[in-house]
């Protein structure tokens, strides 16, 4: 039980990574990006392709992140050039990396068995395996959410956040909010691959189907973590964002040993945020139901 | 300070909805003008002051500040020219940020914006200072984040940061329609104090006669996309609501369609 739990845990943090940045694009810039599922698979597929061959495991994780950058990219370009509504254009984005994916990795399934990877070779270095994971998970995640923490407070950072928040003031204050837009797009979808990346390695395979529902899971990372961290500053709702992607991943882990398939967890998971989001509604509901019972009126 | 040369404007040509808001306008500015717009439903007021800050472009002509020759420069980069305060409260401030997150958003307005801090340190005091001129006792909540506080607030606060990187011309578009007579009021005296303070070039454009009569050096009032008046000086001094109305009716040949300046 201990190791299962241990497990949901590594992998809690190296989802949580992607659900940072679902955070970017969804909750600071306010745009529903379904790019995520392409992207997501795009940083597990050149991970798993570059590493397969040979290069290096941190460099093809870079190598994923960069593929992420250039998703985001291209989203936003679709959004703010071509002016195709945001959730339009990317799933555009989404559908094309679909095939670009199956192009980089030849298959829709790539095996990295016997092949060193960023975790293989800690572990080959004499670490215990399953610390190794979990370390580096923490070291990664750490490293992003400094980094976050850093960018959104910058001039351009706090830019980006007005552009999510009221595009026309931001306007009127002389930032061109297509520029802002896209850059948030390209930092949300990179560590969404740099997420894919890591994990393609960590597990052993790269695979077409990886990223389906990502962004759902992310969403539930994002919500599990506001609903555990309400009103913090903002280094602690980064990492509400990770403890929200942990209790997800050990939830469905303890559901998964109380007998479900492991094919159900999409559903699971789909009425797990579609119920998440119903919460400030019914929160609202109640609290009429509550003053007209107070006046007599129920 | 601000040319406007036979500025023209029409929506949706071509199709049943054509409607030509503005009709060859011709506006000059001075140095330090503060000039109130008023006007009847559709006159062509909004789009006017959306001409200027780049919101809407013109079918013809040209829209000079300062000189610059600005008619086809895209609105981001415009902002360096100009302060701009929305009717609605909610639209001039960013909610879900810290008041003195929204004021360093404004000290930058028009400048490049690069990877140094969004706000630095001594940024804070300064802004604690100009809040509290504004007694509003928001100074001590620096951090507090917008959408907390009420509409009148967020409009002086939105003023405050129109005007704290000086701008050329500000604009005001009914920027105190859906506040309450006592804080519009109050929200009308800051406009006045800190437009005396900065000698800033204003157009305001406002529903209510009195507010365009007591307040600034000019009044220009607009029908059906054209200048009908343009009052200023000692003339403006002695007017009055009904001079205006009479006025109005002589220039247009019809009756006022102001429901809400007839209404104030």
């Amino acid at each position: 039980m201990f190791w299962i739990i241990q497990s949901a845990i590594s992998q809690g943090i190296l989802w949580g990574i992607m659900a940072l940045g679902v955070y970017i694009t969804f909750r600071v810039l306010n745009f529903a990006d379904l790019t995520v599922d392409g992207s997501f698979a795009l940083g597990g597929a050149l991970s798993a392709v570059l590493v397969y061959h040979g290069v290096p495991p941190l460099l093809a994780v870079l190598a994923a992140t960069i593929g992420g950058l250039a998703a985001g990219f291209c989203t936003g370009f679709l959004n703010t050039k071509l002016r195709i509504p945001g959730l339009l254009a990317s799933i555009l984005t989404q559908i094309a990396l679909y095939s670009i994916n199956l192009r980089i990795m030849g298959s829709p399934n790539l095996s990295l068995l016997r092949i060193d990877t960023l975790f293989t070779k800690l572990a080959a270095a004499g670490f215990p395996d399953r610390w190794v994971t979990m370390a580096l998970a923490i070291v990664c995640s750490l490293i992003v959410i400094l980094l976050m923490y850093w960018l959104f407070g910058t001039e351009i950072g706090s830019a980006i956040r007005a552009t999510g928040n009221n595009p026309k003031m931001i306007r009127a204050l002389g930032v061109h909010t297509d520029t802002t837009t896209i850059l948030g797009l390209v930092f949300g979808n990179g560590l969404v691959a740099l997420s894919g990346g890591l994990i393609a390695q960590q597990q052993g395979y790269g695979d077409i189907g990886m990223g389906t529902g990502a962004i759902v899971i992310g969403l539930a990372a994002i919500i599990i973590g506001e609903v555990l961290f309400p009103q913090t500053n903002f280094m602690l709702r980064l990492t509400g964002v990770i403890v929200g992607a942990v209790v997800y991943r050990i939830v469905i882990a303890l559901v998964l040993k109380m007998g479900l398939r492991s094919t159900d967890m999409k559903l699971f998971t789909a009425i797990l945020v579609a119920l998440a989001l119903y919460l400030p509604t019914l929160r609202g509901h109640a609290r009429q139901f509550q003053l007209r019972r107070r006046n007599g009126h129920a | 300070m601000l040319d406007i040369k036979s500025v023209s404007k029409t929506f949706n040509p071509g199709t049943p909805n054509q409607n030509t808001v503005l009709h060859s306008v011709d506006l000059h500015l001075d140095n330090g003008d503060f000039v109130t717009v008023i006007g009847g439903n559709g006159a062509g007021k909004s789009t006017l002051l959306n001409v200027i800050s780049g919101a809407v472009l013109p079918d013809n002509g040209q829209v000079l500040i300062d000189t610059d020759d600005v008619t086809w420069l895209p609105e981001y980069r415009r902002a360096r020219y100009l302060g701009r305060v929305f009717q609605d409260p909610m639209q001039g401030t960013a909610g879900d940020m810290g008041i003195d997150e929204n004021l360093a958003l404004a000290a930058r307005r028009g400048q490049r914006r690069g990877l140094a801090w969004g706000i630095m340190r001594p940024e804070r005091e300064q802004y604690k200072q100009v809040l509290q001129d504004l007694n509003l006792g928001l100074e001590g909540r620096l951090s507090i984040k917008v959408k907390l506080l009420s509409g009148g607030q967020r409009q002086a606060l939105t003023l405050l940061m129109a005007t704290l990187k000086q701008p050329k011309i500000l604009l005001l578009d009914e920027h105190t329609a859906a506040l309450d007579p006592k804080t519009g009021a109050r929200v009308l005296e800051l406009t006045q104090s800190l437009i005396e303070e900065h000698h800033l070039t204003t157009l305001m454009i406002t529903h209510n006669m009195r507010d365009a009569i007591r307040y600034g050096n000019r009044l220009i009032m607009m029908h059906e996309g054209r200048i009908i008046l343009d009052i200023r000086g000692t003339e403006k001094q002695k007017l009055t609501v009904e001079d205006l109305l009479h006025q109005f009716e002589k220039a247009s040949g019809t009756a006022l369609d102001n429901d809400r300046m007839l209404l104030s």
